[in-house]
């Protein structure tokens, strides 16, 4: 059910986000989810794609700090009070949310999800019938 | 008006009969109380009966900020603590300060030589005197204090910061001199401005500017812009403090107290005296000071010595304003930066390489200083929360090693350009 998503620190100067981009096409590495989160400094841009550890590895090659961080991805209807449903089990269990990201197709929606406590939040989402994509269905897409 | 008339326009005999006078006591002093000193000169074969006059002078071993460093922090005083009646310090070159201590007859002599500075610059007892520079352990603020005090003038002992108070101050109290460091006193020039203060209603008519290097321009921008006579006071803690040297109201090159300190401009590799009136890095052995007298200590700093009289009556000589460094040390709002302070700090945290590039900026007048510190990929978080922590950790021990300010900035790797010779570690855009 652990999704690895890579995370790579970015200076605030422009061409940076599309050098990421362009190393990752050239290596025939698609993307399918990212986020990017900013202060006045630095950005973190975080991302699921099709092969993490390889990715990872030709990022650090090209001198950019990168690292692996586990995330579990949630997939609920796309309708009104589907994620406040699964936002509020959460809260009820004292799973707190560090970050989250998420795209909707047609009548699904994914949501990544990074919580305090990895574990925890897996087993809730799972005691409570959640559908949890896996790792492998993920990277296809 | 010169304060002390038959010293500051004594003839080159005389000055050279007390130099001489002085320099022996001082090197017999050292030489039976400081072991360190002792063998110093042992080494180069030199025992206290060797130094007859000011000419032996260049026998004796230079000092340095490293003599003081490996004697921290009381190592190299003369005296016992039971004599010492003060205790200032300044930074060093690593993460200890530069210690020094005055015995009661050294803050007299101080109080002394910052009075005559004061009166080259003009200052008289009914002059109302705002000192902004910081008090506490560094020299400045006490340093000017007790010559101001010393002279009779009336003192507003209001230290750096919180410029809207210096303002209003400056205007119901009408102060006539104001003693700062020059970037701090355009600070308060363009807080003025902002402020809408009508220049003319203030009685600012002289400045006693020092603790950090200022060009002729700048001189002229603070002269224009308070309507002042802006006047260069120089002085290293090592030394004294403000007062080793001062301008007179001609601008013509700091007159130095060279009845208390011994000047020298040496060639900073060749440690061998240049021609008279060639620049060079000055040196200054203390021919006075009780509680750690110095013995040809190596300022660093690079100017040349006037040997003629002044216009204004004195025959001391004047050194130029300081033309730069023979090290690598930056002066940032008064306060001595070495950018090996900042690599000490760094090496110090394992979570940080210390590849690091700082920059000096003047941004309002005020100096800023920025470490560009590299993320490697040990301590790169996927947490912004991290990263921060991280940022205000560097921030925090840097600060309070070097205690100024700091803005951290965190580059990605690499991105700090390597060299294949010295690496560069410091980019000033100040234009100093």
């Amino acid at each position: 059910m652990l999704i690895r998503q890579l995370s790579i620190f970015l200076e605030n100067k422009s061409g940076r986000l599309n050098e990421v981009s362009s190393i990752l096409g050239t290596n025939g590495i698609n993307m399918t989810a990212f986020s990017v989160a900013d202060t006045s400094e630095f950005g973190i841009l975080r991302m699921i794609v099709s092969d993490p550890e390889r990715a990872c590895k030709i990022l650090r090659d090209s001198q950019f700090a990168v690292s692996l961080t586990d995330v579990v991805c949630l997939n609920c209807p796309n309708e009104p009070g589907a994620l406040a449903k699964a936002l509020q089990i959460l809260s009820d269990n004292k799973v707190s949310i560090e970050y989250l990201y998420a795209y909707s197709i047609g009548d699904s929606a994914n949501v990544v999800l990074k919580p305090d406590d990895l574990d925890l939040c897996i087993k809730i989402l799972q005691d409570h019938k959640m559908e949890l994509v896996k790792a492998s269905e993920l990277y296809k897409i | 008006m010169i304060w002390n008339e038959k010293i500051e326009c004594a003839s080159h005999e005389e000055m050279r009969i007390i130099q001489s006078e002085r320099l022996c006591e001082t090197v017999k002093r050292i030489y039976h109380n400081v072991p360190y000193y002792r063998k110093k000169m042992q080494e180069v074969g030199l025992n206290a009966n060797d130094i007859h006059d000011v000419d032996d002078l260049q026998k004796l071993p230079f000092t340095t900020k490293i003599d003081l460093r490996d004697n921290y922090p009381f190592g190299l005083f003369t005296v016992p603590m039971s004599e010492i009646v003060r205790l200032h310090a300044s930074s060093g070159t690593t993460g200890k300060p530069t210690v020094v201590g005055y015995t009661r007859r050294d803050i007299q002599m101080w109080s002394e030589v910052v009075t005559r500075s004061l009166c080259m610059a003009g200052v008289h007892r009914n002059d109302i005197v705002q000192i902004a520079y910081g008090y506490g352990l560094f020299t400045g603020g006490l340093g000017l204090h007790y010559g101001t005090e010393n002279l009779g003038a009336s003192v507003i002992p209001i230290s750096g910061g919180n410029t809207h108070k210096q303002i209003q101050l400056m205007e119901d109290f009408g102060s006539s001199v104001l003693c700062c460091t020059p970037s701090y006193a355009l600070n308060i020039a363009e807080v003025m401005k902002e402020m809408k203060v009508d220049i003319n209603n203030l009685k600012l008519r002289v400045g006693i500017f020092g603790a950090e290097p200022w060009s002729e321009a700048m001189r002229k921008e603070i002269e224009s812009k308070l309507r002042i006579k802006a006047i260069d006071i120089y002085g290293l803690s090592e030394i004294v403090g403000p007062g080793v040297s001062c301008e007179c109201e001609y601008q013509c090159g700091m007159h130095i107290n060279e009845d208390h300190f011994l000047p020298e401009i040496i060639n900073p590799d060749s440690l061998q005296p240049v021609t008279p009136g060639e620049i060079g890095e000055l040196v200054f052995t203390t021919i006075t000071k009780e509680g750690i007298p110095l013995i040809r200590y190596r300022t660093r700093d690079l100017t040349r010595l006037i040997q003629e009289k002044c216009v204004c009556g004195r025959t001391m000589v004047r050194m130029e304003k300081c033309k730069g460094r023979s090290d690598d040390m930056l002066i940032i709002r008064g306060v001595n930066v070495f950018p090996s302070q900042v690599e000490t700090v760094l090496l110090n945290m394992s979570e940080v390489e210390p590849h690091y590039l700082i920059i000096v900026d003047r941004e309002a007048s005020l100096d800023m200083m920025s470490v560009m510190v590299e993320v490697q990929e040990q301590f790169f978080s996927d947490e912004i929360k991290k990263l921060q922590e991280l940022r205000l950790k560097i921030t925090r021990n840097l600060e309070s090693v070097l205690g100024i300010s700091v803005n951290i900035k965190l580059v990605e790797p690499k991105t700090i350009e390597r060299t294949a010779g010295k690496a560069i570690r410091v980019i000033d855009n100040r234009n100093i």
